[in-house]
C-alpha cells in the first residue's frame, strides 16, 4: 500500500529541503518514490506544497484530497488550508508559527483565531509543535525547517540513522552539526 | 546507478549520456533546471542565451558544424523561437539536436496556457513526452537518436509535474562519438525558395516514415506502449496522464500509452480502440490526441468528459470514470488566500511606491517585479509577454501622446535584453515621448537567480563581458539616462519625475541587487519603538511581508526584515529603528 505526506507552508520556509530529505531517506530504505515540487512564482512568500509518495511502485506524484497519511504543515493557516487532503484518519503535524498573509498585512482579512483547535475538531490527529523558539535554541531561526523534520521522522517508521544520513546529504557540512542539534530537538519535541 | 532526479536533471542528465556538446537556453519556468544541471557537466558547453530565439538558433549551428546540440524554454519560450523551429525542420540536421519545451497546465508560474503539441504539428517536428524521471533520461538519448534517423530536429515536450517531480532513475556512461564531419550542402542548409521548396517534399515524406515508426518500431522498443488488463476501459494517455491513470485505474482499465506524440499512430490507436469496451483519452490541455482520433473514424471520450483548463489528476480521472470521490475532513476556518508577494527588502518595492506616488500608468513586464501589480502596491496596469512592457508603452503613447508624460514601463535587466531593447530601439528611432525603467536588480530574479549578459557572470558564476545598460540606452538613441536605486524613496521618485519632464525619451534604471543574492550584505532587522508607533499604517503601505499590525502598534517579523529602510522613510514619527 502506497503511503503519502504533503508538506505545505510559505514559499522561502524551506519546505523543498524537507521534500529532498525525506525522498532520500525513503529511497534508501529501498521503496519507489516520487517527490512532486512546486517552483517559481508561488515561492515568492505564497501557499506552497510539495507532495512525497512511495511504496512498492507509485505511479502519480501528486496528493489530491483525502489521500495524505501525514500533513507537516511549517505555519497554522497552511495547515487548515491543506487539511482536506488529509485522510480522515490520518496524522498533522503543524507548527504553531503564524505568518500573516498579505490580506491580513493590508487589513483586508483578519487571521483565523483558534486553527489548532478547529484542527483537533476534525477528527484528525494533531500534533502541535512551536518550531520557531526551538530552531533559535538551536542556533538559528532558519532551522526551523529542520526541527520539523525531526518531528515527522518521528512519526515515521524508519531507523533514526537512514534519516541523519539523508540530512548530512543535503545540507553544507559546515551546518551539519547546527542541523543534527535542530533535527534532535524536533524528534523529542 | 539509481537515485531520485528531478525530472529536469534527468534530461541533463539524458543529454550528458548521449554525448551532447552544446546547450544553450533562456531560463523559463518550469524548464529552467535542465540547462542548470547540463551546467554542472564539464563535457558540455552550457550557456545562457538572451532569449529563446537565439538559443534555438544556436543550437541549430552546433549541430549542422557536427555537435549534438541542445536547447530548453518554457512554452511562452517556444513562441519566441519559432521562425528558426519551423525552418529547422527543412533543413533538418547534421548531428542530432533537442529542443525541450516545458508546458505549465494549470499555470503555476505563467501567463498562459498554451499547448506546444500545436507547434510539433505545425512545425512537423517530431516530438516525444515523457512521464516520469526515469522516462526524461531514457528519452533525452532516444530524442537524439531519432534525430539523426530522420534527419530532423526532436522535440521533448515535458509539463510542469514532470519536470518538477523527483522519481528513481538509472544512470550510465557518456558515449561521446566526437564531433560528425561537416559537409557543405547549400540544398540542405540554404533555406531560399527553389531549395526550401524541394526541402518541403522532404520533411512531407519524413512524416510518412515517422509514422510508420511509430506504428511497429516505436511499439517494439517501447517508445509507444499497449498494456492490456481488463478491457472494460481503455485509456489512450501520454506523460504524466499516463501515470495518474495508473494511480486512479490500476488494472481495472487497459493502456496505449503514446512516448511520441508526433507523429501519431493511426492502427495502433485504431487496433487497441477496437479491443476495449470504452476508450477514454486523457490529456490536459488541448483535444489534441482527441482530434486525431476522431479524424480518423476512432470512438472516444475525451473532453466533453473532462476539462480543456488547468491539470488532470488521479481524483478527476477516479470521479469521471469511476464515479468515486474520496472522503475529506472539513474545517470552518475562514482560509485567508496566500498570494505570492515581493520578498522583504526586494528593491523593486520602493521603485514601485515611488511610481505609486506619481500616479502614473504603468506597463509593465515578466519577472518578479509582475507582483507590482498586487495590492496594496497595484501599480501595474498591463502585462503581456517578455519585452511588451517597451513596445506598448510606445503604442500607448502613439495613441494618446498628451499623456505621454504621465505613463511609464517596467522591465527587468534580463527581460531587457531578451526582447525589451529592440522595442527601446523603436522607441528612440520613431520618437514618442516615452520613460522606460528598467528594473537592474543583477540577475534573472523569477527563475530562481541565473546569470545574463547584464550581471558580467556567465552559467558557470566565471567572469563574463557585461552590458552597459546606460551605455547601450545612448547608443541607440535615448539622451536622458538617470541611474536611481529604489531604496532611497526620495531620490528615486525626483529621478523618474526629472525623466518624465526630460524632453523626448528616457531611460531610468534602478539599480539595486536583489536582495536574495549570497552575495548581497544585510542590515539587521528593524524594529518599531512602540511608544513613538502612531498606528498610522503608513509603513504598511509598501506591502512588505515583514511588517504586521499587532495589538494596535506596528511590528516587524525578525525573521524576515533585512533592514532595507524602506518602510523607516515612510514613518513621519520616526518609530522604525
Amino acid at each position: 500500500m502506497n503511503k503519502s505526506i504533503m508538506i505545505v507552508g510559505v514559499g522561502g520556509q524551506g519546505t523543498l529541503l524537507a521534500s529532498r530529505i525525506l525522498g532520500s531517506a525513503l529511497l534508501d530504505c529501498g521503496y519507489d518514490v516520487k517527490v512532486s515540487e512546486v517552483h517559481g512564482m508561488s515561492q515568492r512568500g505564497g501557499s506552497v506544497v510539495t507532495y512525497v509518495r512511495w511504496g512498492e511502485k507509485v505511479a502519480s506524484p501528486i496528493i489530491e484530497k483525502g489521500e495524505a497519511d501525514i500533513i507537516l504543515a511549517f505555519e497554522q493557516l497552511e495547515a487548515a488550508r491543506w487539511i482536506e487532503y488529509l485522510k480522515p484518519d490520518g496524522k498533522i503535524i503543524v507548527n504553531t508559527q503564524q505568518i500573516d498573509p498579505m490580506p491580513v498585512v493590508m487589513g483586508a482579512a483578519e487571521y483565523p483565531a483558534g486553527v489548532i483547535e478547529a484542527l483537533k475538531a476534525t477528527g484528525a490527529d494533531v500534533q502541535a509543535i512551536d518550531a520557531l523558539p526551538l530552531a533559535v535554541e538551536a542556533g538559528t531561526s532558519k532551522a526551523v525547517n529542520v526541527i520539523l523534520i525531526g518531528a515527522m521522522a518521528k512519526s515515521m517508521d524508519l531507523d533514526k540513522e537512514i534519516w541523519i544520513k539523508a540530512l548530512k546529504e543535503s545540507v553544507p557540512p559546515k551546518f551539519l552539526e547546527l542541523n543534527l542539534k535542530a533535527f534532535d530537538s524536533g524528534y523529542d519535541a | 546507478m539509481k537515485k531520485l532526479f528531478l525530472g529536469n536533471e534527468a534530461v541533463a542528465r539524458g543529454l550528458y549520456e548521449a554525448g551532447c556538446r552544446v546547450v544553450s537556453s533562456y531560463p523559463g519556468t518550469p524548464s529552467t533546471e535542465v540547462t542548470e544541471f547540463a551546467a554542472t557537466y564539464d563535457e558540455m558547453f552550457s550557456e545562457w542565451a538572451p532569449n529563446e530565439k537565439v538559443a534555438m538558433e544556436v543550437a541549430f549551428g552546433a549541430s549542422v558544424a557536427g555537435a549534438r546540440s541542445f536547447c530548453a524554454m518554457k512554452h511562452v519560450g517556444l513562441n519566441v523561437a519559432a521562425d528558426p523551429l519551423f525552418t529547422a525542420s527543412y533543413t533538418g540536421v547534421n548531428a542530432g539536436m533537442v529542443i525541450l519545451v516545458a508546458d505549465d497546465p494549470g499555470m503555476h508560474s505563467s501567463q498562459n496556457e498554451q499547448d506546444s503539441r500545436h507547434y510539433a504539428m505545425g512545425a512537423k517536428i517530431m516530438m516525444l513526452e515523457p512521464s516520469d524521471s526515469a522516462e526524461c533520461l531514457d528519452y533525452a538519448k532516444r530524442a537524439f537518436e531519432l534525430s539523426e534517423k530522420f534527419d530532423t530536429p526532436v522535440i521533448l515536450r515535458v509539463t510542469t509535474r514532470v519536470a518538477h517531480s523527483r522519481s528513481a532513475a538509472e544512470t550510465a556512461d557518456r558515449v561521446d562519438n566526437g564531433l560528425k564531419e561537416y559537409t557543405k550542402n547549400p540544398q540542405k542548409y540554404v533555406m531560399v525558395p527553389a531549395n526550401a521548396k524541394g526541402k518541403h517534399v522532404i520533411v512531407e515524406q519524413r512524416i510518412l516514415d515517422q509514422v510508420a515508426y511509430c506504428e511497429k518500431e516505436a511499439v517494439e522498443n517501447g517508445l509507444n506502449k499497449v498494456e492490456y488488463n481488463s478491457k472494460k476501459i481503455g485509456v489512450i494517455a501520454s506523460g504524466i496522464c499516463y501515470q495518474y491513470a495508473k494511480e486512479a485505474l490500476g488494472e481495472n482499465a487497459s493502456y496505449l500509452k503514446l512516448g511520441c506524440v508526433y507523429p501519431l499512430p493511426v492502427d495502433l490507436i485504431k487496433n487497441f480502440a477496437a479491443e476495449c469496451e470504452k476508450v477514454y483519452v486523457l490529456e490536459e490541455l488541448d483535444d489534441y490526441l482527441e482530434t486525431h482520433c476522431r479524424k480518423n473514424g476512432i470512438e472516444v471520450i475525451g473532453k466533453e468528459a473532462f476539462t480543456l483548463q488547468g491539470e488532470y489528476s488521479q481524483s478527476l480521472i477516479a470521479k469521471v470514470i469511476l464515479g468515486e470521490e474520496k472522503a475529506c475532513l472539513k474545517t470552518d476556518v475562514n482560509i485567508v488566500p496566500r498570494p505570492p508577494v515581493l520578498c522583504a527588502g526586494c528593491p523593486h518595492r520602493g521603485l514601485f511606491y515611488a511610481l505609486k506616488q506619481l500616479k502614473v500608468t504603468v506597463s509593465g513586464d515578466i519577472g518578479c517585479y509582475t507582483l507590482g501589480a498586487s495590492q496594496p502596491l497595484g501599480m501595474i496596469d498591463t502585462v503581456l509577454c517578455m519585452g511588451a512592457s517597451v513596445s506598448a508603452l510606445h503604442g500607448r503613447n502613439l495613441a494618446d501622446s498628451a499623456n505621454a508624460k504621465k505613463s511609464v514601463a517596467v522591465i527587468g535587466d534580463s527581460t531587457f535584453i531578451h526582447s525589451g531593447v529592440t522595442g527601446l530601439i523603436n522607441i528612440a528611432y520613431n520618437a514618442t515621448d516615452s520613460v522606460v525603467i528598467i528594473l537592474d536588480n543583477s540577475i534573472t530574479g523569477m527563475t530562481g537567480h541565473q546569470q545574463n549578459p547584464t550581471t558580467g557572470y556567465n552559467i558557470k558564476g566565471e567572469p563574463a563581458a557585461a552590458v552597459s545598460l546606460e551605455k547601450l540606452a545612448a547608443a541607440v538613441g535615448i539622451n536622458t539616462v538617470i541611474v536611481v536605486d529604489p531604496y532611497n524613496l526620495e531620490e528615486t521618485k525626483n529621478g523618474i519625475q526629472q525623466a518624465l519632464e526630460a524632453e523626448g525619451p528616457a531611460v531610468v534604471i534602478s539599480r539595486r541587487p536583489c536582495a536574495l543574492l549570497k552575495t548581497v550584505k544585510h542590515n539587521p532587522p528593524l524594529k518599531v519603538n512602540k511608544d513613538k508607533c502612531k498606528s498610522c499604517k503608513m509603513c504598511m503601505k509598501i506591502g512588505c511581508p515583514a511588517i504586521s499590525m499587532k495589538d494596535g502598534k506596528a511590528q516587524i517579523d525578525f525573521t524576515q526584515c533585512l533592514g532595507c529602510n524602506v518602510c523607516s522613510q515612510l514613518c513621519k514619527f520616526g518609530a522604525i529603528e
